[in-house]
């Protein structure tokens, strides 16, 4: 029998959960309430909440100080080339670890996660040289680059937990009837791999669009994402919590969109192995 | 089923994400080994020779290296306690039959899409501050004074923000773990007559020990490279300068890239006895 | 129009100029995101209509991130950034290393000897203008004119620092959630500290002695640290030890502050009503003294400047001219009026009767600006420049770690003593570290 639960004791299990989701996302509710207020309204006492004079001024005022496309295309480009690189390493290095595991295998995998621990400032001043050296400051490539190796650890690690659970017997099955290695991959594995790589590419994305040490450092003008953009808006001179405000939603708003669309998928996929 | 062919064409396709990554560990360590037995000062015009393990010593032996340590250890600590004991607790929550449920998992896991800077503003500018922030005002309400967050509770106010980043990745993957329970073990166990506190102690969690262990290993290599929320709240002060914050103030503020460097070789080895420590336990897990 | 001949010439120059060099140059600026700067951004199409052939990109960041990135970047050569925007601390360190385009070759119409003695002399390094200034400031004391006078009290046009306590003590009113003085209490070179040193150097302190040793163990550093400490405690907002030079400015906006000593720009926005709930309330003295002859006042210039690697300097210095002189500020107030031009660099400005009308401060920011003296700026002779920093590049570095002890005992956390006592240890650790 599937579990059945009382009318009652889901009356309140909904009214706690609502009341837990809606305390946790307060704080962006809040942003995106104030980016509409005034520059006083913002800071009034006490606070007002729904019933003031709305506005779009706060947005009017940042588009007109920063080119806020530009920097969202920056942020596009350099979170989606990253992930998209990245898959295409990760995806024969997980395949391989996941069938044709040998004794060093798992230490392969826990030094590759080990790679994350360098401390991002401690080797800024060698990257920036190097940087320097290749050409690749505030450019777009490099950070693509740079947050793809950043993150593809992640990336394998996670790929590698989802080819796993895939029965090796499929592959057998498979390979009995010719297929080749790329024909293998290619339709038997990605297919029933999708779920997990789709999740993996989302997780991803979401990292390399908040990773704020390494765009910040690394970009001027050109190739500065969003993270650069928000950057310009902490702490001006005089009242700024609108317009703080604003900058904040219009720098969150497309990767909370994002998430809210696929996050069935993010639900089911995120398990790094964790479920068994 | 490994043949000696799948075995060296395995070993190809692992070539690429092996040879980068060990490209990207190799190249700036081995240059940050280099410059962390120097005295080099790019204000002062850059190289000024070697001083061997000077910049070692004066790393360790300044006051505020073992406080950076231990503020560290609390952040990365607090933050694990806070987000693994609520994210079961939500997990749990989450996984019981309710209206909305979708909705309620929407904004559960909303703030793991904001960007660290922008919820550090956000939180500091908008909660925390002692005469505009919500808080404040919340606090005026009951008649109690303002706290001042982020000067009189720096580190809980710095872990209260990294803790509502992370607490949507420990849920999201604690509650997967649990959908994934067999719903028939729980039911025996309930028609057994077996309180809920037991079921929960003996069969959930258990069976929730290596997604705990997997929460616990990732977000702990996240949290030591914390950065962006001590920058915009504290600048390190009032007892927040964790380790990786003493070598931003070394390497950038003060521009002393030996002493700097050094510092880093001393996070990675920090880092690297803790990942040993989490990932023997998490090694043992994989196999399972 | 008058105007629009002196435009009209500065264009042809600066189009000869630009053709010479080359066909379409990008200049990249980095800069602040003060309220003066974001002005500016605003008028680019003024530039640009006269400079058809120049790009300018900007890359506008907040100060902390600002300073990282562009030191950053000129102490590698990245040459990231064509335009730098700078202050009086790193130009002379910058300047001597070479890592700066020399701004000597400006042409006269930009009229180099109408920049403010003061703020010029702290751009230059032996004889070479390494930055061109675009605002400069002092400190001084901007106070509640109605609060003051509800507590019975006068300012004098030059306070001494009894009067400030006293007076913030009269006009102290914490239920109606006024405080009687808002001061800079938030760690960092930049912000508490620049307020500190400024403030030491009028009870006679200094940062080191003729040999180079700190000098926080000395009894004026205490007096100093003391005095700030007993303002801050009994008459200062709450969260003090977090609030710098914004947080301030928005305290003094809300009609929260009966006094705040800090830059001379923030005049003009406390001035202002359209942003200021006490627009027409402020009056305006002199930073305070102790009798000893010096006042607690800065100076210092928010500059652009031309790093040594820029692949386009000659149309960085078109834009620097255009920024910096005078026809810019007549261009700001034919579009924002007279009060909101960037003050603080050119004589010329306080001789414009129009400026006197509009800035009911301007008098007194010329009066601070020409006060301050970077060459001796502490009552004993010392071995450094600067007024609220001392010019060597180790100084950021530990300002902000001695800045975060003392803002941790304004936080109540240690005692004025253990501050003194570890930013003492600290310094003479950190110099040791740097060789001397």
């Amino acid at each position: 029998m599937a579990r059945t639960v009382t009318t009652r004791r889901k009356a309140i299990n909904t009214a706690l959960a609502w009341a837990i989701g809606l305390t946790i996302f307060f704080p962006i509710l809040w942003t995106i309430l104030t980016s509409f207020k005034t520059e006083a309204t913002a800071i009034a006492d006490p606070p007002v909440f729904l019933f003031f004079d709305w506005t779009l001024e706060n947005y009017a005022v940042v588009q007109e100080r920063s080119d806020y496309m530009r920097f969202l295309w920056n942020s596009v480009i350099i979170a989606g080339g990253s992930t998209l690189l990245g898959i295409l390493i990760a995806v024969p290095a997980a395949w391989s670890m996941a069938f044709v595991p040998s004794r060093g295998t798992k230490d392969i995998l826990l030094w590759m996660l080990s790679t994350k621990m360098l401390p991002a400032v401690g080797v800024l001043y060698p990257i920036y040289l190097i940087f320097i050296q290749l050409g690749l400051l505030d450019t777009r490539i490099g950070l693509v680059i740079v947050l793809m190796l950043i993150n593809l650890p992640i990336i394998v690690w996670m790929l590698y937990t989802y080819f796993r659970e895939i029965p090796g017997e499929i592959l057998e099955a498979a390979r009995m009837d010719g297929a080749s290695l790329r024909e293998e991959i290619l339709y038997v594995l990605t297919p029933m791999a999708v779920p997990g790589i789709a999740s993996t590419i989302l997780l991803n994305f979401i990292l390399a669009w908040n990773e704020a040490f390494w765009t910040l450092n690394l970009t001027a003008a050109g190739a500065a994402p969003l993270t650069a953009f928000i950057a310009s808006y902490s702490s001006p001179e005089g009242l700024f919590y609108a317009k703080l405000s604003a900058a904040s939603t219009m720098a969150i708003a497309p990767i909370l969109i994002l998430g809210w669309f696929s996050q069935k998928q993010l639900v089911r996929g995120l398990t790094f192995g964790a479920v068994k | 089923m490994a043949t000696q062919h799948s075995r060296s064409a395995a070993r190809l396709m692992m070539a690429p994400a092996v040879i980068l990554l060990l490209g990207w560990m190799l190249v700036p360590l081995t240059m940050t080994l280099y410059f962390s037995f120097k005295r080099y000062l790019p204000l002062r015009g850059g190289d000024q020779g070697w001083v061997g393990f000077e910049n070692y010593i004066r790393f360790v032996t300044s006051s505020s290296f073992w406080p950076a340590v231990q503020a560290t250890l609390v952040i990365v600590g607090g933050v694990l306690v806070i987000t693994v004991i609520l994210g079961v607790l939500l997990a749990l929550l989450l996984d019981q039959p309710m209206w909305g449920q979708g909705i309620v998992r929407i904004l559960v896991i909303a703030p793991f899409f904001v960007m660290p800077t922008v919820s550090a503003l956000v939180w500091k500018n908008m909660f925390l501050d002692p005469v505009n922030g919500l808080f404040a005002h919340l606090w005026e309400v009951f008649g109690a004074t303002p706290i001042e967050w982020l000067s009189q509770a720096s580190l809980p106010s710095i872990i209260l923000i990294v803790s509502w980043q992370w607490l949507p990745f420990a849920t999201l993957i604690l509650l997967t773990a649990i959908q994934s329970l067999d719903g028939e073990q729980l039911e025996a166990a309930e028609m057994d007559g077996a309180p809920p506190l037991s079921r929960f102690g003996f069969i959930i969690l258990p069976h929730l020990a290596r997604a705990i262990t997997i929460v616990v290993l990732i977000q702990t290599i996240f949290l030591l490279a914390i950065f962006a929320e001590i920058f915009v709240t504290t600048q390190g002060s009032f007892g927040t300068r964790t380790l990786t914050y003493l070598i931003y103030q070394r390497v950038l503020e003060s521009q002393n890239v030996g002493l700097g460097s050094a510092g880093g070789i001393y996070a990675v080895i920090l880092a690297n006895i803790i990942a040993l420590f989490l990932m023997r336990i998490v090694g043992k897990n994989l196999d399972a | 129009m008058h105007l629009r001949t002196a435009l009209g010439a500065a264009s042809a120059l600066a189009v000869a100029a630009a053709t010479a060099a080359s066909a379409e140059t990008t200049v990249t600026i980095a800069t602040v995101n003060n309220g003066d700067m974001i002005r500016m951004q605003g008028l680019t199409e003024d530039f640009t209509a006269q400079n058809p052939d120049i790009t300018l990109e900007w890359v506008t960041l907040e100060e902390n991130v600002l300073r990282q990135r562009v030191t950053q970047d000129i102490a590698t050569n990245g040459g990231q950034f064509d335009v730098m925007t700078i202050g009086t601390y790193e130009v002379p360190i910058w300047g001597n290393n070479g890592w700066l385009v020399s701004l000597n070759d400006l042409p006269d119409s930009w009229d180099a000897d109408d920049i403010l003695p003061a703020i010029r002399g702290g751009l230059t390094v032996d004889g070479e203008l390494y930055a061109a200034p675009f605002y400069g400031e002092s400190s001084m004391v901007m106070y509640r004119m109605d609060l003051m006078e509800a507590a019975g009290l006068e300012m004098p046009e030059a306070p001494s620092w009894d009067f400030i306590a006293e007076a913030a003590a009269a006009m102290t009113d914490k239920e109606g959630e006024i405080y009687g003085i808002c001061l800079r209490g938030k760690a960092g070179w930049g912000e508490n500290m620049a307020f500190l040193t400024a403030m030491s150097n009028s009870f006679g302190a200094k940062w080191f002695d003729e040999n180079w040793t700190p000098q926080f163990d000395s009894e004026p550093w205490a007096a100093t640290l003391n005095f700030y400490m007993d303002l801050m405690t009994s008459y200062g907002p709450p969260g003090a030890s977090t609030n710098g030079f914004n947080e301030n400015l928005s305290l003094f906006q809300q009609g929260k502050c009966g006094m705040w000593i800090d830059a001379t720009v923030a005049a003009s926005f406390v001035t202002n009503p359209t942003d200021s709930t006490v627009a027409g309330q402020v009056g305006f003295a002199l930073a305070p003294d102790n009798g000893l002859g010096k006042r607690g006042n800065w100076l210092w210039a928010w500059s652009l400047a031309i790093p040594a690697g820029s692949d386009a300097p000659d149309a960085a210095k078109t834009f620097i001219e255009w920024a910096t002189s005078k026809e810019y500020t007549a261009l700001v107030a034919e579009n924002e009026g007279w009060a909101n031009v960037p003050p603080g660099t050119r004589t010329s400005l306080y001789e414009n009767p129009d400026y006197i009308s509009a800035a009911s401060f301007a008098e007194m920011t010329l009066r601070s600006i020409n006060s301050a003296d970077p060459t001796a700026p502490s009552v004993d002779p010392v071995p450094y420049t600067g007024v609220q920093f001392v010019a060597i590049p180790e100084f950021a570095g530990i300002a902000t770690l001695v800045g975060q002890e003392f803002s941790a005992a304004l936080a109540g956390q240690q005692s004025v003593e253990e501050a003194l006592e570890k930013a003492q240890a600290l310094t003479a650790d950190e110099m040791e570290a740097a060789g001397y």
